[in-house]
């Protein structure tokens, strides 16, 4: 399950509130001295307050600006005349519905793929269960812009399927024209967290809720409808509401696929191309933020008071049925289509990586070497850019993740949840408004030593990936708290230790597995991020890797080496899960001995 | 009362050499059973000892590997569990938490596309039936234990069943809530003349609630009998010692006068037995005696009639009617409940005392314990 780091922390983050309710009763059963209360409350502000001000310094702040100049007239009034004038653009009101029709459609098109696939596991009982876990891990180890040039090249007008369409039955499928592009490729990549989400409460309905339907003179289609699938159904709405934000937000895949007509593109456009003061950049992203927030809050309010986690102490999940004859063709053709659906991207990438020539054909002309070549010596400082930022982006973002779970979890400071919050909000932020944000807040602030305004150096780019995937790590570091038992801690205090030496001695090293992971998640997800890179990027020498597969992908001529260095950043990604997958199971034994210190 | 408007019948359910086995693990080992039409039923045994795989292959989600189950005369092997019309109450409950009460209750009626105004009387009258009027909107999660178990009940009348399967019932109630509980449930299966059969692991609830009971230990039926039946008149040592506590020893029959035999007690002695009580087991044959607590009485001087035997007293335990006595009978034990007269001493511990059982509380049992 770690592989799914980045949706599993993403769909907890809504329910902040629950997170926050247990580790308040946590520190209900916890009582110690009044003294130690007080002592302790010194050192929790301590490390409350620079927690505190990163995420007001770097997330708040930004999003404010941002804000603040969607609204603001130039002459410190409030105007709401720039969302006027934004309504009055007719290209403005077409991407505001291209993104809409594009998220949705993206939702409905990951939705089919995925409730059938999520079904058939636990349901029945093949061993296309064990393929299927794996489709819901091999879309996560690559962003969509990365392989939306291949699957242009399969799907496209003149790709390899529509060739072979055309040649056989003469018709052609328009997978990839305009916003089907866009829908097909983000609906490939993203229907995992639909299907994680699924599978999981899926499972955690007990056997009797279906079996007392059908006693009751229920079955089939019926049975799922009325009682399978609305016990599921906040899964899948968390599922759901994950897909919208992340494609509502995508700017990568767009601008890949050339359409430029939806929110995030237009955003970008604007940005670059009229300037920082333009007021309808800001209004753009207002938007994106409102529709974001709204998703996810949506989401939150569907979900409320409805844990319909059913399973019992002792009782089983719905009983899985063998597949046989017919139902069972087609259930692995189904998932043989999905499976190779899904690899499309990867294999396509790999096969334009080695190609001569590509176009107009079904497949490559030619195999060749030579973009790997090239894009190890042209491209070296990139990748080492990426591996420079993601460690520091990814370090802070531990660090900032321990400090608040351990606030959270461990102490009883007002507030605290808030630092939690704060830190997930970041989920509902789209990178491109953080960036228009950090450009905004940070413009004319000087680096020291570094030289140059803060905007115009590596940092800002750093400083954005800790913001954007602060989340992972705190979810990553709670839940590895979460695991330690209190009682592990009360023993070494017993025996003389500190709340500092226990801290050091105890909970550090309980909690490593899940730190680590918390890293290789932030770490691997930042190396692929390119909605706040591609902003932030002002040199050529500072581009990291995501920057260099999109600007490789800007002319056909180097697509090749573009393809190239997406199999690189496919691999960097993928020995993360793996280190990651590693690290979580390791943890899951410490969490079994504080299990069994109970 | 809305038992008019539920027209519940008690269909007779008929089990005939029914074995069910998943893999090599045998669940279910040649049953038969035949249970009467309004009858109370209850299926009683330690965990794994089959009688939940029963209660589900009557509602149709196990298949026998062979023999045949019938309800009201008709072979129901065919019939997937959507299709018997046998209502069954889940052990926990099993309410859709998605739903409201109204809509659970509703649900079953849905299924069989009754008329809207037809379903609202029914869930109305049913849930009136477990005292629930007023309920519809809540949510499972609003309501305790004992409310969700009478929505579960409520929920199943509403189909009007031919059967009704209640899978450990009492189990997830408080104890104070249990035995009333099971009065209600009596009385109500009694006012509906519903064929009822349930499962529990608790001789004491089986006893109290159900006409008749069947006994399963390893997948095989070891009595099927009224309460009574199985108390005084255990078929084997497993339906004696799991019904009621027991005392139980290993004796030897040996010859004895006309019409009698002797059997001696390893340890405790010798006992004149008529005939019957003996038939079937040769003169030589080991064999298990026992006798239950409340039947070890304090001897007399003199001679007397039964299993007489010297004891050291050893722990008391004050029980309010009766007072439990740990007796020593030099390597043997034996729990003498005697009656409690109100300001009686018990026994002292440490004194040696004469106790009897009269002959006609001594079981002999073909089955010599281990």
């Amino acid at each position: 399950m770690s592989a799914a780091g980045p949706p599993q922390g993403a769909n907890r983050a809504p329910s902040g509130g629950s997170a926050a309710a247990s580790a308040a009763s946590v520190g209900a059963v916890q009582s110690p001295a009044v003294g130690t209360i007080r002592a302790a409350a010194g050192g929790a502000w301590l490390l409350a307050l620079p927690v505190a001000a990163f995420i007001i310094v770097f997330l708040a702040w930004p999003v404010a600006t941002v804000l603040y100049a969607a609204f603001a007239d130039g002459q410190g009034g409030f105007t709401t005349g720039h969302i006027g004038a934004f309504l009055s653009i007719s290209l403005m009101r077409e991407a505001f519905v291209n993104s809409l029709v594009v998220a949705l459609g993206s939702v409905a098109f990951a939705t089919l793929i995925a409730v059938p696939l999520a079904y058939l596991t636990v349901r029945f009982d093949f061993r296309g269960a064990a393929l299927v876990q794996t489709l819901g891990v091999l879309p996560l180890v690559m962003p969509p812009f990365v392989g939306a040039v291949a699957l242009q090249l399969l799907f496209g007008r003149n790709g390899s399927i529509n060739l072979l369409l055309g040649e056989a039955f003469g018709i052609r499928i328009p997978f990839m024209d305009g916003l089907n592009g866009v829908i097909f490729v983000e609906g490939l990549h993203y229907f995992p967290f639909i299907l994680l989400n699924l599978v999981a409460a899926l499972g955690n309905i007990d056997s009797a809720m279906e079996e007392a339907a059908q006693n009751l003179g229920s079955h089939g289609f019926r049975l799922f409808r009325r009682v399978v699938f609305p016990l599921a159904a906040p899964g899948f709405v968390a599922g759901a509401a994950l897909v919208f934000v992340k494609v509502f937000d995508d700017l990568g895949t767009p601008l890949v696929l050339n359409v430029t007509n939806m929110l995030a593109p237009q955003a970008y456009l604007r940005i670059t191309s009229v300037g920082l003061e333009d007021p309808i950049g800001y209004v753009i992203a207002l938007v994106m933020i409102v529709f974001s927030i709204g998703a996810l809050a949506l989401s939150a309010r569907l979900t409320r008071g409805r844990d319909y986690a059913t399973l019992t102490r002792g009782g089983t999940s719905m009983r899985k049925r063998p597949l046989a004859g017919g139902s069972a063709v087609l259930a692995y053709g189904w998932v043989l289509l999905v499976l190779a659906l899904v690899l499309s991207p990867h294999l396509g990438l790999l096969l334009l990586s080695l190609a001569k020539v590509w176009s107009y054909s079904v497949l490559p002309e030619g195999f060749t070497l030579q973009h790997f070549a090239l894009v190890l010596t042209d491209s070296r400082q990139m990748i080492g850019n990426t591996l420079l930022y993601c460690t520091l982006a990814a370090g802070i973002d531990i660090v900032l993740g321990t400090a608040i779970a351990y606030l959270v979890l461990r102490t009883r400071l007002p507030g605290r949840q808030w630092l939690d919050w704060g830190a997930s909000a970041a989920l509902a932020i789209p990178g491109i408004v953080l960036a228009i944000g950090f450009l905004r807040a940070f413009r004319g602030i000087e680096l020291p030593f570094v030289g140059g305004a803060l905007t115009a150096t590596w940092v800002a780019i750093m400083l954005a990936y800790a913001v954007r995937r602060l989340p992972y790590a705190v979810r990553s570091c709670v839940a590895a708290l979460q695991q330690v038992h209190v009682s592990l801690e009360e023993a070494a205090q017993s025996l003389g230790a500190n709340r500092r030496r226990v801290a050091r001695r105890i909970v550090i090293p309980l909690m490593m597995g899940g730190i680590l992971a918390g890293f290789v998640t932030s770490f691997t997800t930042a190396a692929v991020e390119l909605s706040a890179t591609i902003l932030l990027v002002t040199r050529e020498s500072q581009a990291p890797l995501s920057y260099g597969i999109y600007l490789y992908n800007q002319s056909i001529a180097t697509r090749g080496p573009a393809a190239a260095l997406g199999v690189i950043a496919i691999v960097i990604v993928a020995l993360g899960m793996y280190v990651s997958q590693r690290l979580l199971s390791a943890r899951d034994g410490d969490a079994r001995i504080a299990e069994d210190a109970r | 009362m809305t038992t008019e408007v539920l027209a519940t019948t008690g269909a007779g359910i008929e089990i005939e050499g029914v074995n069910l086995a998943y893999g090599a693990n045998v669940a279910l080992r040649d049953i038969s059973l035949s249970i009467a039409p309004g009858e109370f039923f209850a299926l009683l045994g330690p965990s794994g000892s089959g009688k939940s795989t029963l209660l589900r292959l009557l509602a149709g989600f196990n298949r026998a590997n062979a023999g045949r189950v019938r309800i009201a005369g008709a072979d129901v092997a065919a019939l997937p569990p959507w299709q018997r019309d046998v209502g069954m109450v889940f052990q926990n409950y099993a309410l859709w938490p998605h739903l409201t009460v109204g809509e659970n209750v509703a649900f079953g009626l849905e299924e069989r596309r009754w008329a809207r105004e037809r379903i609202r009387a029914r869930v109305r009258d049913v849930l009136d039936l477990v005292s629930l009027n007023g309920y519809d909107d809540r949510r499972p999660g609003q309501l305790s234990g004992g409310q969700q178990q009478r929505v579960a009940i409520a929920r199943t009348l509403a189909i009007e069943p031919r059967v009704l399967l209640l899978d450990e019932p009492l189990s997830n109630l408080d104890a104070k809530l249990r035995a009333s509980t099971g009065l209600e449930l009596k009385r109500l299966q009694r006012r509906l003349g519903i064929t009822t059969v349930f499962v529990t692991h608790d001789q004491q609830e089986a006893m109290t609630i159900a006409d008749r009971l069947a006994v399963l230990d390893q997948g095989v039926i070891q009595q099927v009998g009224t309460p009574r039946e199985l108390y005084d008149a255990p078929v084997n040592r497993f339906v004696a010692e799991f019904v009621g506590s027991i005392n139980m020893y290993a004796g030897t029959v040996r010859a004895g006068a006309t019409g009698t035999s002797t059997v001696e007690v390893d340890g405790l002695g010798c006992v004149a037995l008529p005939d019957e009580r003996v038939v079937g087991m040769a003169t030589g044959s080991a064999v298990a005696v026992a006798f239950r607590p409340h039947a070890v009485r304090l001897a007399g001087p003199g001679p007397v009639a039964g299993l007489a035997f010297d004891a050291e007293v050893g722990t008391t335990e004050f029980l309010g009617e009766f007072v439990r006595h740990d007796l020593l009978v030099g390597a043997l034990r034996v729990v003498a409940d005697l009656p409690h007269a109100r300001f009686a001493e018990a026994q002292a511990p440490g004194a040696r005392v004469r106790f009897v059982v009269a002959p006609g509380e001594i079981l002999v049992l073909a089955d010599p314990p281990r």
